[in-house]
């Protein structure tokens, strides 16, 4: 019946109900995948490791026909189906139709489960790894893959049918029809579920009790893999929010953006602990318990963000029993990964010793602030919760409790950045180090003179914070030119260097000069930053900073699906000199009755004045007044610059011929496949 | 105590419903006394809100909290003061800094908890004896390493 409604001939009949039944089957087939690699890797049958790969690459192609099913319900607009009734709306552009199929609880399921079958049919096609661990960790993948289709299939089903469908959708919330924001969650899962490849290395590794410098290697790709898609994930969800909520700012510390910044915190740790490992054999157990934590927090991310238990401005449909499932599911993955780390870990071999002060003990202390960080935004995240279930009094942590513990903590870490890649292994020579840093030290130092004399108010902290950055991004450009020994070898041998330089190198530098450049921008703007707000009437001003914005007129316009008040407000710079006309916008959309402020923008190289309009006032004093707030953010370019470098950095490290999947030439060596030991 | 708070909470919305002014207009003469009421109005939730200061938030509550605030400033009040006031009134919830005590030790504790162990662990660790010793990979973990492929020397 429900096939024939509406535009039946846009619509092919019967694919939700395939999609359906191929939800199923990914259900049965990571089921197999699990039985069959574990048989195989019990009798050593490479007949059965193959079937249990062809199993994890079936239950990606399943999942995949179950996502294209309800992207199909999504664009013909199948109100049959009880997510797109309840997420979209025939009215809604094209893009946010697609996106609208990852906007809701069971569709980001379902993106989880795609991502986390895609991985697994990655790693199952992958023939770089040994006969033993790779059957464990494709067996470890579908186990993964059994919970979460599982929870899926039976109880957060996507392309469950309504028996009466309505005409028309309710609309996804208007907030979230953006471009940044479509792409947000897939970058995000992409990273999320990235981790769950080195989850299952890292169980298969401890299983096997094998967790040596070619295991570091192995998980290298997988690793650079997730935390560069899920620095991009939070990068667009932090833009997202700056540019859409109009608030002016760019990260609040709330519950789920701190759910995603955890799995990013150890992530970073990993990366660094698992050089360590593969160049050193040191540090084995400890990167091993990373590889399992990292996924467990993107898990623990997706079940309070999921579960509805958090307060906060991702406002998700709040179900109980889903909760508690996805605690089990939680409860499940992560018990089984530490129970086995705790039992087997105490017998790795890690002898390597080292000095304090070495590369290793650089990347240790590393590991130690930034494990010390995700303490803190995980005791921030869930001590409301706790204290709310022992002693019922609710309490709040909010952005003044992290931004003083997150500074106190980030602060001696970028101090002793720059001196980490110089040092060398083993043991080394701290002088000879700072030494070499010297040219960075003296721009770091005018750096900070400069903006504590310069920029008023005046703050000490904030120009401490400028020259940190500074001195953490220079320190990134000395470190790399020492490796071509610029300004020291003739220029003829610099540039054969440089050509010889390993992709991982410049990924390095890359990220280091990102996190340097975001951290100068986040203590500029954060101290620095300028607003205004007042109720301007057409042909009034008001300053902001060293801007003054004049409301210029006041219009109507109806969009494809809302409609707006406009403003445009005229923003003149030192002098009179015309910066921009913005046009920020007061939407209503119809679908849902949502109001939301549309906010304009005037870009600068690297500075924003951002406007938002508010409500028009109706009675009283200044009727037909807008209330108009604006924010001068100064430097807030290098915010988002500087993540979206660390990404960049990231693949860059990934496109290095020592970690590509497949690797050409006289690399292929039959590592793989050939039943090992 | 809940209906305390809730009779509390109506109360101050009506007294400041009846003072209602207009945003900008809200603020107080003295830009010193305006800056400490915007100091502490980073660190007060706005209790209908999402995880927002009351000097992020529109709502009408934030705004009705925010004049309270600036009311006790004009009137002399320190922050502690303002701050206690606030939580006779809405409980610890509404300040977004937790206060210290026993309930928040794991808030305060845990990243130092971390801190400390990490570098006690660094402390202890077995240091290379000073003499020119082997290379720490065994030879089949070397050979291991090499089948993955040509190793740049960096």
């Amino acid at each position: 019946m429900a096939g024939r409604r509406g535009r039946s001939e846009l619509r092919i009949p019967m694919i939700d109900e395939l999609g359906q039944f191929a939800l199923a089957l990914a259900l049965a087939l990571s089921l197999a995948q699990t039985v069959l690699s574990l048989a195989a890797r019990i009798r050593r049958d490479g007949a059965l490791a193959g079937a249990g790969e062809g199993a994890a690459v079936g239950a990606f192609a399943a999942v995949a026909i179950g996502f294209l099913a309800l992207i199909h319900a999504f664009v013909s607009s199948d109100f049959s189906v009880l997510n797109v009734a309840a997420n979209s709306h025939t009215a809604k552009p094209l893009l946010y139709k697609v996106a609208g199929a990852w906007g809701s609880h069971e569709g980001s399921i379902l993106l989880w489960c795609l991502m986390l079958t895609g991985y697994g049919a990655a790693m199952a096609a992958s023939r770089r790894l040994p006969f033993a661990l790779k059957a464990s960790a494709v067996a470890v993948q579908g186990a993964l893959g059994v919970l979460f289709i599982g929870y899926m299939v039976f109880a957060s089903n996507p392309l469950a049918r309504v028996a009466l469908p309505p005409v028309q959708g309710d609309s996804l919330n208007p907030l979230l029809q953006d471009p940044a924001l479509a792409a947000h969650p897939p970058f995000l899962y992409a990273g999320y579920v990235g981790f769950s490849v080195v989850f299952s290395l890292a169980a298969a590794a401890l299983a096997e009790g094998r967790v040596d410098p070619a295991w570091a290697r192995w998980i290298r790709p997988w690793t650079l893999a997730a935390w560069s898609l899920l620095t991009m994930g939070i990068t667009l969800g932090s833009f997202w929010a700056y540019y859409e909520l109009g608030w002016g700012g760019w990260w609040a510390w709330d519950p789920v953006e701190n759910a995603s910044f955890m799995p990013w915190l150890l992530g970073t740790a990993l990366l660094h602990s698992a050089a360590v490992t593969e160049k050193r054999g040191a540090l084995a157990s400890w990167t091993a318990l990373l590889g399992l934590g990292a996924f467990i927090l993107a898990m623990m991310g997706a079940f309070l963000v999921r579960s509805g238990v958090l307060t906060s401005v991702h406002a998700f449909a709040i179900d109980p029993r889903r909760g508690i499932l996805l605690l089990v599911i939680l409860g499940v993955a992560a018990g089984a990964g530490l129970g086995l780390f705790a039992w087997r870990a105490p017998r790795l071999k890690d002898e390597a010793a080292f000095a304090p002060i070495s590369r290793e003990g650089a990347l240790f202390v590393n590991n130690v602030l930034l494990a010390a960080a995700t303490a803190t935004v995980l005791a921030g995240t869930l001590l409301p919760l706790i204290r709310e279930a022992i002693d019922g009094v609710p309490i709040s942590v909010g952005a003044p409790y992290f931004n003083v513990t997150f500074t106190a903590l980030l602060a001696p870490a970028l101090i002793l950045l720059p001196a980490g890649p110089l040092l060398a292994w083993k043991r080394a020579d701290a002088l000879g180090a700072l030494q070499r840093l010297w040219a960075a030290a003296l721009i770091a130092l005018a750096g900070a003179l400069l903006s504590l004399a310069l920029v008023s108010p005046r703050s000490a902290l904030a120009a401490a914070g400028v020259g940190l950055g500074l001195w953490v991004a220079t320190g990134a450009l000395v470190e790399a030119a020492e490796r071509v020994r610029a300004f020291r070898a003739p220029w003829s041998e610099v540039g054969r260097r440089l050509g010889g330089l390993p992709r991982g190198a410049w990924g390095m530098t890359l990220a280091h000069l990102g996190l340097g450049l975001f951290a100068m921008g986040a203590a500029f703007e954060t101290a620095w930053r300028a607003e205004a707000a007042a109720a301007l009437q057409p042909g009034q001003s008001m300053r902001l900073a060293a801007f003054e914005l004049r409301l210029a007129q006041a219009g109507d316009v109806v969009g494809p699906n809302y409609e707006a008040a406009r403003l445009l407000i005229r923003v003149t710079g030192p002098g009179g000199r015309l910066v921009c006309e913005a046009a920020p916008e007061r939407r209503v959309y119809a679908a849902g009755g949502q109001t939301t402020s549309q906010v304009a923008i005037c870009p600068g190289l690297l500075d924003d004045v951002y406007v938002t309009a508010g409500d028009r006032r109706d009675a009283g004093v200044g009727a037909g007044a807008f209330l108009v707030k604006a924010y001068w953010n100064p430097w807030v370019r290098l915010v988002f610059l500087g993540p979206l470098l660390m990404a960049l950095g990231g693949l860059v490290s990934l496109s290095d011929r020592r970690v590509r999947f497949a690797v050409p030439g006289r690399a292929r060596q039959p590592l793989a496949q050939a039943p090992a030991e | 105590m809940r209906a305390l708070a809730r009779t509390g909470l109506a109360l101050t919305v009506w007294a400041l419903l009846c003072a209602a002014a207009a945003d900008p207009a809200d603020r107080l003469a003295d830009p010193g006394q305006e800056a400490r009421a915007r100091a502490l109005f980073k660190d007060v939730r706005c209790l209908v809100c999402q995880s927002e200061s009351i000097d992020e938030s529109d709502a009408d509550l934030a705004r009705d909290l925010r004049q309270l605030v600036r009311r006790q400033v004009a009137e002399g009040r320190s922050d502690d003061q303002i701050k206690a006031y606030l939580v006779r009134r809405y409980g610890e919830f509404v300040l977004l800094t937790p206060r210290l005590s026993l309930g928040n030790s794991l808030l305060w504790g845990a990243p130092v908890a971390v801190l400390l162990a990490g570098l006690a662990a660094l402390a202890l660790r077995r240091r290379p004896s000073t003499a020119p010793d082997a290379e720490t990979l065994t030879p089949q973990e070397e050979a291991a390493l090499k089948k993955l492929g040509p190793e740049e020397r960096t």
